[in-house]
């Protein structure tokens, strides 16, 4: 169908993309999801007012409140700016997950080897490396995406559970901390850590930094208007002589990078470590928040910081109301629900019903 | 020499495989492949649901989703009522009704059909783990019995006719849907309206009700796959239960180009790889460290599709809703 549509006309609706309408919709949908979750706290014979007190009043409270709210959506950010990237050339990444993984291992790596350097150094040799190991990792799927044909749903998904085991090698065999039986790496020196503004994480201005750079190089340069038309009209690409290869294996690798420096900065600004718990599921969650952002570059940030702020405050209203902290992944579902529904949709504007993402491509 | 298709290759290099391992080893050979089988049953199943799906033109990547739901839902009313039967119908039913709803936001609603997917993996992750009560026990699994007189048959025997139930059952809606897709008028219809789905409107096919029709029995199939999990394979659950199988069977359904039987083979790859890399690890033939073995079957599958790709054509109609007069 989209093929059909002038790219100019897809390009113009989608600078229109953030009228008052559309911003209206995802805020009625979370509260249309807190009401329904709600319901479901109640069915339990607990009670949803203290719940959500206690959950948005930790998250959103104070400024230490505040500053775990951000360390958490820092990697939600890159997450969803990784997934939003790929989306945008028409790929469908669902490897931000192994990516991230890549990344936090390669920093920490980084982070325990080049002890002795000094920070301003450290830090981004860190990060770079983290970066490169996670477009290393999607550039074998835009790699056999460009040039064999392999879907790179399938590849990404084999490279999430490959990374993973490979990860899982190094941390419990050659980077394991010396004289410990966890499966884990030793901790990264002092000069490679990330600093904090009081209680704010440097690492999410740096998500937020980077979202406004990808949001510029899609509207306003011409590798990104290549990735876009790439991912509105694969044919018309061809036809006005952009190389459709090279730009899907690069969408790919800044996908992949973009993903690594998420894994990169939460080892560097939060945990210190690779630890297999410590990433699981950041990738997947980009996925929904990629969608939630109308895989807008700067519309992901609300999205990250809000699902942010349900995670850091989750512990807390557990031990106020008794809630599983498992509710966020429920609220999570029905915000992606009551977003894209177009029942909500259409009563807010004609929506032409466009497609953000393409099936399988091709 | 016309015999010697790509197809007519595999076998024969699956037969002779078989036939290599089975000449040095015959027991551990047979128990090899039945573990295979087992193994390989769930991702059959599962690549199943995302081929009657994309047959009518509906992308489904919420099989994970199903999955997980169903095995919880089987495994739950299981322990509730202490009868597994009727957890395996209760699961059925939750799995068709999750059919249903992606049908309903795919059809009716007209949405991107990958969110929708996505939307029913985490209600399904959310739903299940907020739910979720640990230490739980069902009160027994679908046991394995024999099948007279086939089971006596050597290797296929053991490997194919000693199974629960629900292997039986699960075998058997993979010939029917084979069977169905390709020799029914059902098949073809379908079929149809995954390819050209205003030609098939303009015969006379309902576009939209076959499409609801087919995504809701995906859904319970792909039930029957999450109960086989929970009932008979292992008899437990616990939060993300399923680890991947639902997006693994896409790959499976793509790797056997959307055809049951190809799908049911790539399944049994998969399967029977995870299998000897078990037996290479409890046998300690080699010194692999585990991490390596359990991610062989997946580096496989990237090679063999880097190796095979290029040729496999999705159907025409996938991931785009239906309107008439277009």
């Amino acid at each position: 169908m989209s093929e059909t549509k002038s790219i100019k006309s897809d390009l113009d609706n989608s600078k229109k993309k953030f009228d008052v309408g559309s911003w209206l919709i995802p805020i009625i949908a979370v509260f249309v999801a807190l009401f329904v979750g709600g319901i479901l706290i109640k069915l339990q014979g607990l009670d949803p007012i203290v719940a959500y007190r206690s959950l948005f009043k930790s998250a959103f409270g104070s400024l230490e409140g505040i500053g775990v709210t951000l360390a958490k959506a820092t990697p939600l950010v890159l997450a969803g700016l990784a997934v939003a990237v790929g989306l945008r050339a028409g790929l469908f990444n669902i490897g931000a997950q192994g990516q991230l993984l890549s990344g936090a291992l390669a920093a920490a790596w980084a982070g325990v080897t080049f002890d002795g350097l000094p920070g301003f150094i450290h830090i981004p040799v860190a990060l770079i490396i983290g970066a490169f190991f996670g477009s290393l990792v999607a550039a074998i799927s835009g790699l056999l995406k460009a040039y064999r044909g392999v879907h790179e749903v399938i590849t990404t998904i084999m490279l999430n559970s490959i990374v993973m085991a490979i990860a899982d090698y190094l941390a419990s065999g050659r980077l394991r901390e010396p004289g410990q039986f966890l499966t884990r790496t030793s901790e990264i020196s002092e000069e490679a850590r990330l600093p904090f503004f009081g209680s704010f994480p440097s690492g999410f201005f740096f998500a937020v930094f980077l979202g406004v750079f990808i949001w510029w190089v899609l509207g306003r340069t011409t590798s990104g208007f290549r990735i876009e038309t790439v991912g509105r009209n694969r044919h018309a690409a061809w036809y006005s002589g952009i190389p459709v290869k090279r730009t899907v294996v690069s969408a790919m690798v800044i996908s992949g990078a973009i993903a690594g420096l998420g894994g990169a900065i939460e080892t560097l600004g939060i945990t210190y470590r690779y630890e297999p718990a410590f990433n699981l599921g950041l990738g997947f969650d980009g996925i929904t928040i990629a969608l939630l952002g109308r895989v807008h570059p700067i519309g992901i940030i609300p999205g990250a910081i809000l699902i942010g702020g349900m995670r850091a405050g989750a512990a807390n209203m557990q031990f106020d109301a008794g809630v599983a902290p498992e509710i966020v992944d429920l609220l999570m579902a029905l915000i992606l629900l009551f977003v894209t529904a177009p029942l909500i949709t259409r009563f807010f504007k004609n929506s032409s019903n466009k497609s953000m993402t393409s099936g399988w491509g091709n | 020499m016309k015999m010697l298709t790509k197809r007519n290759s595999y076998i024969l290099l699956a037969v002779a495989a078989t036939a290599f391992f089975y000449s040095r080893d015959a027991d551990v050979t047979t128990s090899v492949y039945a573990t295979g089988t087992a193994f390989a049953l769930p991702l059959a199943l599962a690549a199943m649901v995302g081929i009657m799906c994309e047959r009518t033109g509906i992308v489904n990547i919420g099989i994970e989703g199903t999955m997980l739901i169903s095995a919880f839902v089987a495994f739950f009313v299981s322990y509730l009522t202490q009868n597994i039967v009727i957890g395996l119908i209760a699961a059925l039913m939750v799995g068709a009704l999750m059919g249903f709803i992606l049908a309903l936001m795919a059809v009716s609603w007209r949405m991107d059909q990958i969110i929708a997917g996505t939307i029913i993996n985490i209600l399904a992750t959310g739903l299940t783990s907020f739910l979720y009560v640990q230490g739980k026990t069902i009160p027994s699994v679908f046991q394995s019995f024999e099948i007279p007189l086939l089971s006596k048959i050597p290797f296929f025997g053991q490997v194919l006719f000693i199974h629960g139930a629900l292997t039986f059952i699960g075998l058997a809606v993979i010939l029917i849907l084979y069977v169905g897709i390709y020799h029914t008028p059902w098949g073809l219809r379908s079929r149809a309206v995954g390819e050209h789905p205003s030609s098939a409107d303009t015969a006379g096919v309902s576009v939209a009700r076959l499409r609801y029709i087919n995504v809701t029995i995906a859904g319970a199939i792909g039930a029957l796959a999450g109960a086989y999990l929970a009932l008979e394979l292992v008899g437990s659950f616990e939060r993300g239960f399923i680890a991947g199988k639902g997006f693994t069977a896409l790959a499976l359904m793509i790797f056997g180009r959307w055809n049951p039987l190809g799908a049911l083979a790539a399944a049994l790859f998969f399967g029977l790889t995870q299998a000897y890399a078990n037996q290479l690890m409890i046998d300690q033939v080699v010194n692999i460290p585990s991490q390596f073995t359990a991610a062989l079957p997946y580096i496989l599958t990237i090679i063999v599709l880097t190796i095979s790709a290029g040729k496999v054509r999705p159907p025409a109609a996938e991931g785009q809703p239906y309107e008439k007069g277009q």
